[in-house]
């Protein structure tokens, strides 16, 4: 290996140097320091993500099976970011609670290699690269989400995830194979030369779709989002809902407008209603939700459902919009559940209930959710408005006027659930009010930087118009 | 030019806003007070420097004034038609801000006593710097969009200082009538913007303006209702800066204005923000001129000219000092608007407009000073009204000084400030238009003659016995007072038309000995009959205003203009128009909208089973899913 390949590959193997130098620390530190292993996961995965900004050239390595360009790089960097504002907000729980079981570094160890894996799976250049890359990240997940042992619902949130997640990368493995044996080749560059229409073909697609759209939790194969949200730790619920739908719909996206673009007239229609179904069940269930953290389960199902009007629309413009959307919808959920997380180290009160009277005990805590649920929400001029603004226009402009009208009824929907907790929290007196805390300072920078974010994304116009150039290259 | 520090004169007063507006529980009132003025003071040390720079050092070249933009793309809809956001510098925004430097520090310095021990005291400072903010973004626009955001703006600050005494019901009820009033009136603003943009395809003022530019030599191409597009689109924008100058019919809002603490009243309301609509008017002038031979400039000229005179009829009635300086502000205003709706474009023709920016100049001058020393008279005695007041000459000598002076800017009396400036409009309007030449000149007689009544009234007139003795105000309130009396003595002799005129080209201009004869002798005669009516106690002033009889009730009445707004408002919108239409929203809409929501929960009530949490369900659902997809795409739903 040269250091041009050296270079292409930069984040995969910073992130496993890190993880190697975490082992040894692990080794080294002795166990009444073993608080150190936090800041310092902390800080290395700050420069980290600083040296991800580094611009970086577009190439292909291994004969294919790895690629990079702009749009890669620049997917890469916000999974870095939003992992960092992850650890940020992790870091009080993983101290108070985690570390003490020994089992620190192996969080950090675990939550990287699943970051790698996403890293392979979203430059992936044939399917080998690709499936390896999701098992990588889908594993040790499964791991993190029965992190909390002591707690019977971690458990369960552990293995109903990889019970459904092995059940959905067979399925998709099954349809990998199909468009090797039709086509051949497992290279996506061969692929989009060799295949064609046929039935064979579109069921391969299919099946090949279900794994992702189980990671994205589309509507059918969502069931197990509430459940592993509820009972795995909220950061791992968080990473779940951010960074692992976010990877997902990038390498989704790609797939789609490149490799199965000949497919298009099956997945079309099959996107077009599994959106609407995904909007509609998403925003349905989420209303009747009393814990915050399936609350927001079906909220991030909903908003998947969103993002599929993007992924309709196949061009650099649709590209373009979902990059832009998921960017956003990081800040904002990861807003979200870094109150959730906060108010559940704090008090272990997860209801939406107990978040009545929050305003008055906690002002600047409560702000920090409406925020974030105005985002999500889309009420300008918080970013998330920008975000689906430009997502429904990206729609409208190839003719799907009834698709977004459907959306914009759900807009509609999830305003009113998103206002339950708002008033909660603003409008509603409580006796029991949460009482007022202050979280430490990883927990205030890691809000902090989600909230500039809610603010600033969206008015800086020339970020959209950078994006919408990176995304030319797919098209 | 040097534009690193022309932003910062907007930039320092909104910081300063942000920091007391946040910090507001945990800056000391003591403190927040000087970190207003300091904030302020910076801004106006660079709107010095600045109009140093541009009009004696880089603005001219070959004796015209060249406009230097700075700006960068906000939102861009085609080539030419973008929204930008920038700083614009030529004679007129550079002259706006020295007299908006200049008031506002005089405003921000005196608050500092006038204020002292209010609760609000930070957030007073706050709100002063906000508006301030407002008023710097609005003058150095460079675009119509920009300067209708900040038009708005300054429309929110001027709501929140009116109901700055927000537990006094009559300063909500004010705040609310002008904030809504001048809705009303920017609503034409901006259908008058959208007007433009459509037919000219630009907001920007550099395109629009050029008198070679497009606008302004095709105006003729497009036609509605008998007039040119372009001119509907100008007499729409004329609405806006109607309602913001508190123009006929749209005065209604500033009489009560007065509710907000005084100095607001003289910053916002008798110097800056009401001059906004004849600054509007100037911005976009040669527009104005060219377009439809100037049917729109017309309209200007007798908006202008009717409501100088319908404001100064009223105020020689009124008994509330602060009002009588309000119609008094309203009647100057006209004034302006008259000028430059008889300003012609080049040269000397220009001369209306060149008078018209001059009198702004002197007028923000002098009716600061009158509103500030009405605000230490107040402060003295607690009230508002003249039957309270009489005799103050000898417990406040610097108020009274410097009233005087004011006033005798006011009247047009040589050598003071009002008497250069009134007398330039004179002469514009004798030379354009005789009708309104006429009325300007009987408008000066009026204004000499209301002013000087509510001087003696103050000063003079009756002993009134005061409960505690009234004393002179603070040095923080005086020194505002000694400064802008200053100005109003030395402003006139600014030669205006080489700084400031329609085709931006210097000329001469000249007293106009008989015309200014004119002016000064009915001026005069206005002082005149107010000494012999109120300098001593006596009845010829009831008697007058019985001989007068039911025209003197209308009059003080203010021709019941607020009336017939409710009776319009209340009897005939709310009755005939809003309350069917509330019922009809009430039963059907809210109906309809609640049996959707009523039904979605339901849905979402009926469902909740599907999410057994057993996993071997999850399975099943997902390999049915897959399956069902399976077969509907790949051989039901083709295409």
């Amino acid at each position: 290996m040269n250091l041009d390949s050296f270079l292409l590959m930069r984040h995969e193997l910073l992130l496993l140097a890190i993880i190697l130098l975490l082992i040894v620390a692990e080794i080294f530190i002795p166990p009444n320091k073993k608080q150190s292993i936090v800041h310092l996961a902390i800080f290395l995965f700050g420069v980290h993500t600083l040296i991800g900004f580094l611009p970086v050239d577009e190439n292909n390595l291994f004969g294919g099976m790895f690629r990079t360009n702009g749009l890669i790089h620049f997917f890469k960097n916000v999974l870095n970011v939003g992992v960092l504002i992850l650890l940020l907000q992790s870091a009080d729980w993983l101290q108070e609670k985690i570390v003490g079981q020994n089992k620190g570094t192996e969080f950090f160890i675990l939550l990287f290699s699943s970051l790698l894996g996403m890293y392979f799976m979203i430059s992936s250049g044939d399917f080998l690269m690709f499936y390896l890359g999701l098992e990588l990240s889908t594993l040790p997940v499964a791991a993190l989400a029965a992190y909390e042992t002591v707690n019977r619902k971690s458990s369960e949130a552990g293995i109903k995830l990889i019970l459904s997640s092995a059940l959905a990368s067979g399925v998709s493995l099954f349809g990998i194979s199909m468009l090797y044996a039709t086509s051949g080749s497992i290279y996506f560059a061969d692929i989009i030369q060799l295949v064609s229409a046929t039935n064979l073909t579109s069921l391969g697609a299919i099946l090949f779709f279900t794994g992702l759209a189980f990671k994205i939790s589309l509507v059918p194969f969502h069931f197990w989002t509430a459940d592993v949200y509820e009972g795995a730790p909220i950061s791992i619920a968080s990473y779940l809902s951010v960074i692992s739908k976010g990877a997902a719909v990038f390498i989704l996206m790609i797939l789609l407008f490149t490799v199965l673009k000949p497919l298009m007239q099956v997945w079309e229609n099959m996107i077009y209603v599994i959106a609407i179904a995904t909007m509609f069940i998403g925003n349905l269930f989420a209303l009747r939700q009393q814990n915050m953290k399936r609350f927001l389960a079906f909220s991030s199902i909903a908003q998947a459902g969103f993002i599929l009007l993007g992924l309709i629309v196949g061009t650099q413009l649709g590209t373009a919009t979902i990059v832009y959307f998921v960017l956003i919808y990081v800040f904002s959920n990861l807003a979200a559940f870094g109150v959730v997380q906060a108010i559940s180290l704090q008090t272990g009160k997860e209801d939406i209930n107990d978040y009545e009277g929050l305003y008055r005990t906690n002002p600047n805590l409560s702000l920090v959710m409406m925020l974030a649920l105005f985002s999500l929400a889309g009420i300008p001029p918080v970013a998330g408005f920008f975000g689906k603004f430009f997502l429904f226009t990206a729609a409208a402009s190839e003719g799907y006027y009834f698709l977004v009208f459907l959306a914009v009824v759900n807009v509609t929907i999830s305003l009113y659930y998103y206002l339950l907790v708002v008033r909660a929290m603003f409008l509603r007196k409580s006796e029991n009010p949460i009482p007022f805390f202050r979280s430490k300072v990883y927990m205030r920078l890691g809000l902090l930087i989600t909230v500039i974010g809610i603010l600033v994304l969206g008015i800086y116009s020339p970020l959209y118009d950078y994006i919408y150039e990176l995304s030319g290259i797919f098209n | 030019m040097n534009f690193s520090n022309i932003i910062l004169i907007p930039l320092v007063p909104l910081a300063v806003f942000l920091l007391l507006g946040i910090f507001n529980q945990k800056i000391k009132p003591a403190v927040s007070g000087y970190i207003g003025v300091a904030g302020l003071l910076t801004s106006t040390l660079f709107s010095f420097y600045t109009a140093y720079q541009y009009f004696f050092v880089h603005g001219k070249i070959n004796g015209v004034y060249q406009t230097f933009v700075e700006k960068t793309v906000w939102m861009n809809f085609t080539e030419t038609l973008r929204i930008d956001m920038g700083v614009l510098i030529d004679p007129i925004s550079v002259m706006m801000l020295i007299v908006v430097s200049t008031v506002s520090l005089m405003v921000h310095i005196y608050s500092r006593g006038y204020m002292k021990g209010d609760d609000g005291y930070t957030k007073f400072f706050a709100f002063l710097s906000l508006f301030s903010f407002s008023m710097y973004g609005l003058v150095l626009a460079t675009n119509l969009f920009q300067i209708y955001i900040f038009w708005e703006l300054v429309g929110v600050s001027s709501y929140l200082l009116i109901g700055y005494y927000y537990t006094k019901p009559s300063a909500v009820a004010a705040a609310k009538k002008a904030f809504i009033v001048t809705r009303f009136a920017d609503l034409g603003f901006l259908i008058g913007i959208l007007i433009m943009g459509y037919y000219t395809g630009t907001y920007d003022f550099e395109i629009l303006n050029n008198p070679e530019g497009d606008a302004i030599l095709n105006w003729a191409s497009t036609s509605f209702m008998g007039l040119s597009a372009l001119t509907w689109g100008l007499i729409l924008i004329f609405l806006g800066g109607a309602g913001k100058s508190a123009m006929f019919p749209f005065h209604i809002w500033l009489p009560d204005a007065m509710e907000g603490p005084t100095p607001v009243s003289a910053l916002i309301h008798a110097a800056t923000m009401v001059v906004a609509g004849v600054f509007l008017v100037a911005r976009l002038f040669p527009l104005y001129y060219f377009v439809e031979n100037g049917f729109a400039l017309n309209i200007v000229a007798y908006v202008g000219a009717f409501s100088s005179l319908f404001a100064a009829i009223i105020a020689i009635t009124q008994t509330d000092i602060k009002r009588v300086l309000a119609f008094s502000t309203m009647s100057q205003l006209g004034y302006m608007m008259l000028a430059l709706g008889v300003s012609g474009y080049d040269d000397h023709e220009g001369l209306g407009y060149m008078a018209s920016m001059f009198h702004l100049f002197t007028h923000a001058m002098f009716k600061a000073l009158l509103f500030l020393g009405a605000g230490s008279v107040i402060h003295a005695v607690h009230s508002n009204y003249l039957k309270d007041m009489g005799g103050l000459r000898k417990y406040m000598p610097i108020t009274h000084i410097t009233f005087l002076i004011a006033a005798l800017a006011i009247a047009g009396v040589p050598p003071f400030a009002g008497f250069f400036s009134k007398d330039e409009i004179l002469v514009a309007a004798f030379e354009h238009n005789k009708l309104i030449y006429f009325i300007g000149v009987f408008v000066a007689g009026l204004t000499a003659f209301y002013m000087f009544r509510i001087y003696f009234g103050i000063f003079w007139g009756k002993e009134t016995k005061y409960e505690r003795k009234p004393h002179e105000s603070p040095i923080s309130m005086t020194f505002p007072l000694m400064v802008l009396a200053l100005l109003s003595i030395v402003g006139g002799f600014i030669p205006f038309s080489e700084f400031v005129t329609a085709d931006k080209a210097t000329f001469e201009a000249h007293l106009n000995y008989p015309l200014a004869a004119v002016a000064v002798g009915v001026g005069l005669i206005g002082i005149i009959l107010a000494w012999i009516f109120y300098k001593k106690e006596n009845d010829l002033a009831d008697k007058l205003a019985n001989f007068f009889g039911l025209f003197y009730k209308w009059t003080s009445d203010k021709f019941y203009f607020d009336e017939i707004y409710l009776f319009v408002t209340k009897k005939i919108l709310f009755n005939l128009v809003s309350a069917p239409i509330a019922k009809f929203d009430k039963k059907y809409v809210d109906g309809t909208m609640e049996g959707i929501g009523n039904k979605t929960v339901w849905t979402s009530d009926k469902i909740k089973g599907l999410q057994s949490g057993k996993v071997q369900d999850y399975g099943f659902a997902f390999i049915a899913g897959v399956v069902i997809i399976a077969l509907v795409f790949i051989y039901l739903w083709t295409n």
